[in-house]
């Protein structure tokens, strides 16, 4: 994973609420073995017609969004699937952030742990977002703050370590790792406990 | 932690095999991985690109259910395309490479992830329990601390049995009342993704409580827990209690005598305690609702069986409507049914089929309407045939399947063509759920099975009535 520190970028605003992770990527590009060339599937039944023809009234198909690397989506974006196709077809798309007042858990854990930026910002500033597709806008991680157009800023959280994760571009398996003689400890515990009958981890039967 | 604790509080501190530090989250310990073909073959491929090992091949079981064939041809498994058989190869091979037992196709132990676990005795009061699915949540029904994960976590538990997690807040509903005949536990959760949105559970793990959950089976606990995902929590718990250890005693990988007397001891102690806090309290009454639909394209957007579809409150709204073909202020009650499908983790288990088979015995299903019944795993299948339902579903004009996610979700060949519409038991009715351009109608069992004798969305009382 590569570090993200800044993403300077066109912004494309797809403004409806709830989209879930069976629209970001339907279930039937989910039959592959590796990660690669999802891009191509992103969005795949609202980016193209029955007949595989692109939608030119989509937003992703309108010419200013090419290579725009900032989506601007509605609220609980990336409900639904825990599927991790879905950042991956994002970021395999040229996706380096999403933007919405309110990002589902799961897809938001995926996100970070694929360079995606997961930007939650309130609803007002989200609204001029919402309200000036192609803005060019900026992205800072470590300081969690997205420049609004028009001027200003809006400030956004990330958990410190999905912060470090970004800026560093080490992952959480890293750092599981390093943590094996903890896991082995707390393991030993729990099996002397789980004797006793207790209702921790026992071990499997 | 002093002081009194949550069901949720009390599964923590027993998982937490690192506590949280200022720059890390904590490391949790999983006591139970699921695995299955769609969301683990790039897991393994991390594992093999950086050479490490499964660390507990011993506490990790997989199972294929989602690019399964139902159907089989000649004998064989009818695969969708080359893809699908081939995301099956690579599980069985990653599976016998690091020595971790996988139910095939055809073996008795063999189902849906979410039906397989409880069926074995896998999923038990207390433990952590994790799934790349989202709907690893029904385990929850059993006081277990389960959810779903990417297929990078996917990898983390492989290589280190262990999460980092953020604690997730707690919040209550409490669910009051009695459900009224021919009202079950997919109306219920369905009645309160509809008053409460499908993002209430953000950022929370949900515990039912109240005296309408307690009066519960444990299968329509696992319905109720199935969809707390659709109300946006990754996990729903229901607290054990003596229906919890009767569903579990004697079953595959439960200790017997002494030593599942022991752990119900320690089971015991789980549910919140008196005087514990929870972040966020909502509460529902159970009698208030009726069979519930979908009517739109989330959870949310649903309506009693006997309502008239609401007007749209906003754009959302009116485009799920266009989505569906659906008026507003007309009932979605007589509204064809091209397809009606019996399945999925939420509702395939052996209670659901009974109730089906209820509603179909002695009729036959509406020529214009297909019905499918797909049940959740091998072992249901079996039971069902032991008691007769499979004739009962195929004389009412059912096809009677082998078991797997099927009509659920889109990828292995049993799916709708653009603008059908199905009444379906599954959990989603996003667009293009169950196949690009299909319409879905979430239902109960008996409403599907009702509305697959009318040929039409129907209400399921006057056929449980006589
Ligand atoms: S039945 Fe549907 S919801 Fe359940 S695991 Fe399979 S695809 Fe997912």
């Amino acid at each position: 994973m590569e570090p993200v520190v800044r993403i300077a970028s066109r912004t494309v605003v797809l403004a409806a609420d709830n989209v879930d992770t069976d629209q970001i990527i339907p279930a039937r590009f989910l039959t592959g073995t590796s990660r690669e060339g999802l891009g191509a599937s992103l969005f795949a039944d609202w980016r193209r017609d029955g007949a595989g023809n692109l939608r030119p009234e989509f937003p992703l198909n309108q010419p200013e969004a090419d290579g725009a690397r900032i989506l601007v989506a509605g609220a609980n974006f990336g409900c639904g699937s825990s599927r991790e196709h879905a950042p991956w077809a994002l970021t395999d798309y040229g996706f380096a952030a999403v933007v919405s007042p309110s990002i589902a858990d799961i897809f938001k854990g995926n996100a970070v742990r694929n360079g995606l930026v997961p930007v939650e910002i309130e609803s007002q500033a989200h609204q001029r977002l919402l309200s000036r597709p192609g803005a060019e806008i900026v992205i800072a991680v470590e300081a969690g703050t997205v420049s609004l157009p028009g001027g200003g800023t809006a400030r956004f959280e990330l958990p410190p370590f999905a912060r470090r994760c970004l800026l560093t571009g080490r992952g959480p398996l890293d750092f599981l790792l390093e943590q094996g003689p903890a896991i082995s400890r707390y393991e030993r515990e729990m099996s002397e406990v789980a004797g006793r009958g207790s209702s921790g981890a026992a071990d499997p039967s | 932690m002093t002081g009194p604790r949550t069901l949720f509080d009390k599964i923590w501190d027993a998982h937490e095999a690192v506590p949280a530090g200022p720059d890390h989250p904590a490391v949790i310990y999983v006591d139970t991985h699921l695995i299955h073909e769609v969301t683990s073959p790039q897991a393994f491929a991390l594992l093999g690109e950086r050479g490490l090992p499964v660390r507990r091949p011993d506490r990790t079981w997989a199972t294929v259910d989602h690019s399964i064939p139902t159907r089989f041809v000649e004998g064989r498994p009818a695969f969708l395309n080359r893809a699908t058989r081939n995301q099956v190869a690579t599980l069985e091979r990653n599976c016998e490479a690091h020595g971790i037992p996988i139910f095939r196709m055809g073996d008795p132990g063999q189902g849906i992830v979410h039906v397989i676990g409880p069926e074995l005795g896998l999923t038990q009061p207390g433990r952590t329990i994790v799934c790349g699915d989202s709907h690893t949540s029904t385990h929850g029904a059993f006081g277990a601390w389960a959810f779903g994960i990417g297929t990078t976590e996917v990898a983390q538990v492989l290589a280190t049995q262990c999460l980092l997690q953020e604690r997730p807040r707690t919040l209550s509903i409490e669910v009051s009342g009695t459900l009224a005949p021919g009202v079950s536990a997919k109306d219920l959760i369905l009645g309160i993704i509809r008053r409460f949105g499908v993002d209430a559970g953000r950022g929370y793990v949900i515990e039912y409580r109240g005296g309408a959950v307690e009066a519960l089976g444990m299968e329509a606990r696992m319905t109720l827990c199935n969809m707390s995902i659709e109300a946006g929590a990754r996990a729903g718990l229901v607290a054990p209690d003596e229906t919890t250890f009767e569903y579990l005693e004697g079953r595959e990988n439960v200790p017997s005598g002494e030593g599942f007397r022991d752990l119900v001891a320690g089971w015991r102690k789980l549910p919140s305690d008196e005087g514990a806090v929870f972040d966020r309290s909502l509460s529902f009454d159970a009698g208030s609702i009726e069979p519930m639909v979908t009517w739109g394209t989330n959870p949310a957007m649903s309506c009693g069986v006997s309502e008239a579809v609401p007007a749209p409150s906003d754009p959302e709204e009116r485009a799920a409507l266009e989505y569906m073909g659906l008026e507003a202020g007309r009932p979605l009650l007589g509204r064809p049914a091209d397809v009606v499908f019996i399945g999925s983790c939420t509702n395939a288990r052996i209670s659901d089929l009974r109730a089906a088979a209820r509603v179909l015995a002695g009729r036959k299903t509406n020529p214009r309407t297909r019905l499918l019944v797909v049940p959740g795993s091998a072992k249901v299948r079996r039971q069902a045939e032991a008691e007769g339902l499979d004739e009962v579903f195929r004389s009412a004009g059912a096809e009677w399947r082998a078991p797997g996610c099927s009509m659920c979700i889109a990828m292995n060949g049993d799916r709708l063509s653009p603008q059908e519409l199905a009444v379906s038991t599954s959990n989603r009715n996003f667009q293009g759920r169950q196949g690009p351009g299909g319409r879905t109608v979430l239902a109960s069992p008996v409403t599907a099975a009702a509305s697959a004798l009318a040929g039409a969305v129907a209400d399921p009382r006057p056929f449980l009535s006589n």
